[in-house]
């Protein structure tokens, strides 16, 4: 017991030790999303490329990607492309336009391809707010209750999506299953 | 003191604007209310800025919002819990009292107060020692002990 006790302070500074070191190995930059589990959040609001045609959460159809994009977002542009392929590729993915000009969101949409089933006006940010959106571009992986399972935020591309979010993909529609 | 209200102007002035737009405060105790939210506040997009000296765009839409908040007149919790539902715990520079912050609030204390009752065990125990040093002495120490005395004890004087 005694013996014990002299090594006590060894012991707690191993352990303190491991936890610092974990912590050195952490991203502080990493930002879970807070809306992990929970539904889309309600929004009734304007699509792109028909403005009288209004779009809530319920037109989002899971399993798919929901992407937070914008023509002022210069990352976005890069994305673009593999949104394109993954599209062709038949991955289902809604747009979101985040604090946008109307005109220079169609135009985007017209010369480049048009990745999205839908894509949804958000001018004032306001979806953006409720999604927890601190910069373009985001993504966020709904399942087919319309719950989000996973965000990710930056530039997905052919990488990034073969080594980490396909697989996150591929989960919404297990979860679809049972 | 024109080249200190010149001074003021140039150097100053700007900065506070930039940190808080001409934004309409209703009264005082909103304006106080604002700064308050703002400085507890975290920007989500930078490391370790509130979002009252922010410059980035996100900065710029949650004062906004707070803002509206306030003017909905909704309380500093309320406006917190409504931040921190959408961008996560990460936004609170004063940290929520939930069963997972519990280490973080009262860790320091546990520690100290087992540091306290450490150090008072070790005085009291060396203490015991000491005092219980001084009275156990053997027949045999006694004795020697005794020898030792009178073989140096001071002699008579002889002059």
């Amino acid at each position: 017991m005694k013996r014990f006790l002299l090594l006590l302070p060894l012991l707690l500074f191993v352990v303190l030790a491991l936890l610092l070191y974990r912590g050195l190995a952490l991203d502080p930059a990493r930002l879970p999303s807070a809306l992990i589990g929970q539904s889309l959040p309600a929004f009734r609001l304007p699509a792109v490329e028909n403005p009288q045609q209004l779009i809530t959460q319920a037109d989002f159809k899971g399993p798919a990607l929901v992407n937070v994009w914008a023509t002022w977002c210069v990352s976005c542009r890069i994305e673009h492309p593999v949104l394109t392929a993954l599209a062709a590729r038949g991955v289902v993915i809604y747009g979101v336009n985040y604090k946008d000009e109307r005109g220079a969101a169609q135009r985007w949409l017209a010369e480049f391809h048009n990745p999205y089933q839908l894509t949804v006006e958000d001018a004032q940010g306001t979806l953006g707010l409720d999604l927890g959106v601190y910069g373009a571009p985001e993504t966020f992986f709904i399942d087919a209750q319309g719950v989000i399972r996973y965000k990710f935020v930056g530039v997905i591309d052919a990488r990034v999506w073969e080594e980490q979010l396909s697989a996150q993909y591929q989960a919404l529609f297990s979860r679809a299953a049972p | 003191m024109k080249w200190t209200a010149l001074l003021l102007y140039v150097f100053i002035l700007p900065g506070v604007l930039a940190a808080i737009d001409p934004q309409v405060f209703s009264n005082e105790q909103q304006r106080a209310q604002f700064e308050l939210l703002t400085q507890e506040l975290r920007c989500p997009k930078c490391q370790n800025q509130n979002i009252a000296d922010s410059d980035a765009p996100i900065a710029q839409d949650l004062r906004n919002e707070i803002l509206v908040l306030l003017k909905e007149g909704k309380t500093n919790p309320q406006i917190i819990d409504y931040l921190a539902a959408r961008y996560g715990d990460f936004v609170r520079y004063n940290p929520a009292h939930t069963p997972k912050t519990w280490l973080l609030w009262y860790g320091p204390f546990v520690a100290l107060s087992i540091g306290f009752v450490l150090l008072i065990t070790l005085v009291v125990r060396q203490r015991r020692r000491h005092a219980s040093a001084a009275y156990e002495l053997t027949g045999a120490e006694q004795s020697q002990l005794k020898a030792v005395l009178d073989h140096h004890s001071p002699k008579q004087r002889h002059d």
